[in-house]
């Protein structure tokens, strides 16, 4: 009784986000043992657009990703993709860690196609499909070798290809260049900004770089010490495809300063 | 003129590196195929020393041409044969049932923490237990024969194995678990699509030690519970009646059986579990 009563009482409560939202975070709850991490936590993350979520260390940067992503139980809340559980949404997560996401024990092109075939899709349209984003990535190295033969930057890459491979509704990416050198770092950005560009997809990343967070983003999401709350969204609209020349830009100057700015503001609180 | 310098830099460069790799194949090649066959002949240096300059009394160590031509002998003749086939037998029988019984079981255990808790004290006590104590327990149960010594090979290989497919599947990687779940992969694929390859290059490490642990296991059963046939029988025969030609040989042919036994799992694994270590 007493929990149908908090439920209907929740969904009084229920406030829809602004028009163009995809995912919406309602009173979302998170601990890790006494200590809140997430108290009565909402947000809204828009469609089409690259969200990257930045903020101090502890603060549950990639926890809160993850419980969106379904990674993380969540104590108690609502995340609903367009009204939808996640259960029914697609969605495609690369890791930080490529070496201890992929499965070594498939060729990188088998890896690519392992999201295709738990869902029952026939090996003709597992080939088709990888064939398109080989192509649409235009990658050069050969995918019939295990992952462990590649670098870095091309492990990072065939995870990449993986997670899009079942067309997802929402891609996540945790911290993708942290274990990257900076010459992988900057084709892998490269060959997601034309991906932004050709599929707007809903995409959420988790940065540890304030300067990396911008460049990539619609909207940079800054969260306060914990318990977190959203301390800013802060969009940045600089055309794609970004460059070099965006970096110097002084919008995007300005945005990064501001960034910084209510960051160094959090963290001294 | 910057790029010439660069280009008159790096000539020499590949110029010299080629010429030393002009240099090195041949060598390094000779080097490789001698660099291990150093300890072995150094032994057998030592060994034949030993013998000829008396350091060590005849009676204890005859020299390693005596030996190895005792050997020559008994594998021409065909007895030692007979009791190195005995003993392999054996070995492969029990490694066989402990296989059998130990790998499925380990990965319900593994993929089963409750489970593994409540027996895990079990399972480190028997397995810190000397399986030999407990020949005389098998004896019992099954009788003076090769089944016993099967049996308690088996048992001692069955733990080994146990315990480290246990820990295979337990230590699979949690990001590629969470990464087959956040495709959607349910359970059972989870477990047989990741659970399971990750926890391969720890499986092979059990399969080796549990067939070396057979081994020793069934080459001291050998020795003590009443054999006609074997290696251990063949060693402790030699030693009574004080030939020590063939004690010698012997000792050899089984460290050839195990070092066999090894590589060939090493093979095994280098062939099937190709990432492992990677």
């Amino acid at each position: 009784m007493a929990t149908a009563n908090t439920q209907t009482q929740k969904k009084e409560r229920f406030v829809p986000g602004p028009p163009g939202t995809h995912i919406t975070i309602r009173n979302l709850n998170k601990a890790f043992g006494a200590a809140p991490l997430y108290e009565d936590f909402n947000l809204d993350i828009p469609r089409q657009k690259v969200t990257c979520i930045f903020g101090p260390n502890g603060c549950g940067k990639s926890t809160v990703m993850n419980m969106i992503a379904g990674l993380v139980p969540v104590d108690s809340g609502s995340i609903l993709f367009d009204g939808k559980s996640l259960k029914e949404t697609r969605i495609g997560y690369v890791f930080q860690n490529y070496r201890e996401a992929l499965f070594p024990w498939l060729k990188a092109i088998d890896n690519i196609k392992y999201p295709l075939k738990i869902n029952g899709r026939s090996s003709e349209e597992c080939e088709k499909r990888a064939q398109e984003l080989i192509k649409a990535f235009d990658l050069e190295f050969d995918l019939n070798r295990y992952p462990y033969e590649l670098s870095g930057g091309q492990q990072q890459l065939v995870s990449i290809l993986r997670a899009l491979a079942p067309e997802p509704e929402v891609l996540f990416l945790d911290e993708p260049f942290s274990a990257l050198d900076y010459e992988m770092t900057l084709m892998i950005r490269e060959k997601l900004q034309e991906l932004f560009r050709a599929t707007k997809l809903t995409t959420v990343i988790v940065s540890h770089d304030l300067e990396e967070a911008v460049f990539l983003a619609d909207e940079v999401l800054l969260l306060t010490k914990r318990p977190t709350s959203v301390a800013e969204t802060i969009p940045f609209d600089a055309p794609r495809p970004r460059n070099i020349k965006t970096l110097s830009s002084p919008e995007f100057i300005d945005t990064k300063s501001r960034c910084l700015e209510i960051f160094q503001q959090e963290v001294r609180r | 003129m910057k790029t010439q310098d660069t280009l008159s830099g790096e000539a020499p460069v590949p110029k010299g590196s080629i010429k030393m790799k002009q240099n090195s194949p041949l060598a390094d090649r000779l080097r490789n195929i001698a660099q291990p066959l150093i300890g072995p002949l150094a032994l057998f240096a030592v060994w034949w020393m030993a013998a000829a300059g008396d350091w060590v009394s005849g009676n204890l160590l005859p020299g390693p041409i005596a030996t190895f031509g005792s050997l020559w002998q008994s594998l021409v003749s065909g007895d030692m044969l007979t009791d190195a086939y005995a003993t392999l037998k054996l070995t492969i029988s029990a490694f066989a049932i402990a296989g059998v019984l130990g790998v499925p079981m380990g990965i319900v255990l593994g993929s089963n923490k409750k489970l593994y808790q409540s027996v895990e004290f079990v399972i480190d006590f028997f397995r810190s237990t000397p399986v030999t104590a407990m020949f005389p327990l098998f004896l019992l149960i099954f009788g003076i024969d090769d089944s016993s010594k099967i049996s308690v090979a088996a048992f001692a290989a069955w733990l080994v194995l146990l315990f480290n497919v246990a820990y295979g599947v337990m230590n699979a990687r949690e990001t590629r678990v969470l990464a087959a779940k956040v495709m959607g992969a349910s359970r059972w694929r989870i477990f047989k699509d990741v659970m399971f390859y990750d926890s391969l290059p720890q499986t092979f490490v059990g399969i080796r030690m549990a067939v070396s642990m057979g081994l020793v296991v069934i080459i001291v059963a050998e020795m003590f519970i009443g054999s006609i046939h074997g290696m251990g029988h063949r060693i402790i025969d030699a030693q009574q009646v004080y030939d020590l030609e063939d004690m010698y040989a012997s000792i050899l042919v089984t460290g050839i059986i195990g070092y066999g036994l090894n590589l060939l799992f090493l093979g095994l694994e280098r062939w099937l579990v190709h990432w492992s270590g990677r």
